[in-house]
């Protein structure tokens, strides 16, 4: 390794992602706001021919939030945490630096072919996996990049401990990748219909029943690996680093990191309650579930902990108030998911929307509001300049805020509705709605759901003008900034 | 030949076995790892000075004995 002289950590990567994450979050929940308002409004969806039609929007706006902004945002942290905290620069290694690009290109290719076949309505049909194979192959060779870089990195290291931010970055691309790979296990139907159809076309390798544990094991980790434990290796760096405050108990992370990995990828099944899968499965699925909330709050707890003494910063600091508040909606979400998983409760939240509710009450709460953290607290360090504006990203808070708990309220109130209308019988036992009067019930809610999503995404807005010009116009600083980010 | 009530029976011995090995092996490793400490053994806590320190040219905690650390004492 080269003398530690000259040496300065490499940001190149981390800086791209930064940039795909605040594009492919406008573009994400643009989309979302237009489908929230087609369910409000129907009439939105002939804006644009085929191409604007909500079945043909919705997965390209879970596509394009996950594997756009949240895969970006992970991305662009580990490539930031894992040098300072193994204390090894990418710059010192050719080999590493180089398959860092490769990787972001692959990433560019596969996340543009992923929005234009979605929007060609070219789809392997599964929840949260709808790329075809062609994308699919392309996935596993930059995970595959992503683990030599990470374990490269690891092997190059100065300290020989590895922080539990790491823990967590290792255990997301083991995950997914044993997930990825038996999810998305398909046959290319072309190869074996003797040259019919189109050649991206694919069928599962499962049928029925089976078909659909596998998805919804994926489906559920995706949403363990993906949405709560890489975000959970970045609350770990960012917090205290922003705060200048230890962690509250090292301790209690290293048990909440087991807990939470034994426990989370048995929860899968609780997404098929009373289906057709067997009935112990079920009940596993459930159980595990609300067992979650241990290792959930395990973390959440031990963050808020991180603050004690230092409460006053959350007046002063919009980063930490920012990480502050995804810790309690990431407390707030994984205690909704397990009330859920309850099977009695369950059979009236099935298929409603409080279950989109829960979702968005995390990855709005939680999981955005910490890569905003995170890529505002990097944007400093990695530019040398100072934060564009304190008083935009308050007012980010503020109206995000507002919008969160308009979109998880609505959807509340609207799944709960949903639920009880469905199962209403009269004296007789025949059901006394139809499924037209929910629609017309609900209206209003589905209205109140695409306000909160508005106003999310004009906070997303304001973050990518404040992220633009803090790239662009921020004062220059002289030192880089050892804990708070300096903010005009 | 095993029957379906068999099977069954050896998945619910096996499903209550596994779990109270695995909450077995939780609790073990909270002891160990507050028996440690008490010991003398290791300082966990000394760990999440990581994120905080974590300069180029900051202290190094532990060094990695596979790499050699140049300048880096």
């Amino acid at each position: 390794m080269q003398s530690n002289a000259t040496l300065e950590y490499d940001y190149t990567i981390a800086k791209l992602y930064m940039w795909t994450a605040v594009i492919f979050g406008i573009v994400g929940m643009t989309i979302g706001v237009l489908i929230a308002s087609q369910l409000a409004f129907p009439d939105l969806n002939y804006l644009f021919g085929e191409y604007g039609t909500f079945s043909r929007l919705r997965p390209m706006h879970t596509n394009v939030v996950i594997y756009g902004f949240t895969v970006s945002g992970i991305f662009s942290t580990f490539y930031y945490v894992s040098q300072r905290v193994l204390k090894v620069s990418m710059g010192e290694s050719k080999l590493l630096m180089g398959l860092g690009k490769l990787q972001f290109g692959l990433y560019l290719i596969a996340a543009t072919g992923m929005v234009v076949s979605l929007a060609m309505g070219i789809t392997a049909s599964k929840e949260y996996a709808q790329m075809e194979w062609p994308l699919d192959a392309l996935i596993v060779v930059i995970w595959v990049i992503w683990g030599v870089i990470m374990f490269g990195l690891i092997g190059l290291r100065r300290e020989k401990t590895l922080y539990i931010s790491l823990w967590y970055y290792i255990a997301t691309f083991l995950g997914v990748a044993m997930l990825y790979l038996f999810n998305n296990a398909e046959v290319p139907t072309i190869f074996f219909s003797g040259g019919l159809g189109a050649w991206y076309h694919s069928v599962s390798m499962y049928a029925g029943t089976n078909d659909a544990l596998v998805q919804w094991w994926w489906g559920h980790n995706a949403v363990a690996f993906v949405f709560t434990v890489p975000i959970i290796a970045i609350i770990y760096y960012f917090l205290p680093k922003e705060s200048g405050q230890a962690i509250y108990s090292y301790k209690l992370s290293l048990l909440s990191f087991w807990g939470l990995m034994f426990v989370y990828l048995w929860a899968g099944g609780h997404h098929l309650l009373w289906s057709t899968v067997p009935d112990w499965m079920q009940t596993m699925g459930s159980v595990f579930s609300v067992i979650l909330i241990l290792p959930s709050w395990g973390s959440a707890i031990n963050m808020l902990l991180t603050m004690k003494g230092e409460w006053n910063q959350l007046t002063k600091n919009p980063l930490v108030k920012f990480m502050v508040l995804a810790s309690t909606f990431y407390m707030l979400s994984t205690l909704e998911g397990p009330i859920q998983a309850v099977k009695s409760v369950n059979a009236i939240a099935h298929f409603t929307d409080w279950i989109p509710g829960h979702v968005h009450d995390g990855v709005l709460g939680w999981v955005a509001f910490m890569i905003f953290a995170a890529i505002m607290h990097m944007a400093p360090r990695v530019f040398k300049r100072e934060i564009y504006s304190k008083s935009l990203l308050e007012s980010q808070f503020w109206i995000q805020t507002i919008g969160v708990v308009l979109y998880f309220t609505s959807m509340w109130i609207a799944g709960i509705t949903q639920g009880m209308m469905w199962r209403a019988v009269d004296e007789y036992g025949n059901l006394v709605y139809s499924f037209i009067d929910t629609v017309s019930v609900l209206h209003p809610y589905y209205a109140l759901r695409a306000l909160g999503g508005l106003l999310y995404l004009i906070g997303m807005f304001m973050f990518a003008y404040n992220f633009f010009k803090t790239a662009t116009a921020g004062r220059r600083l002289e030192q880089e900034p050892r804990y708070r980010s300096p903010m005009a | 030949m095993v029957t379906t009530v068999e099977i069954e029976q050896l998945r619910i011995y096996m499903y209550v076995i596994g779990t109270a090995l695995a909450v077995g092996i939780f609790y073990y490793y909270i002891i160990y790892l507050y028996r440690s400490e008490k010991k003398g053994d290791k300082d966990y806590e000394k760990y999440s000075n990581l994120a905080l320190d974590d300069e180029l040219d900051s202290k190094i905690l532990e060094k990695n004995p596979k790499i050699e650390n140049d300048k880096k004492e």
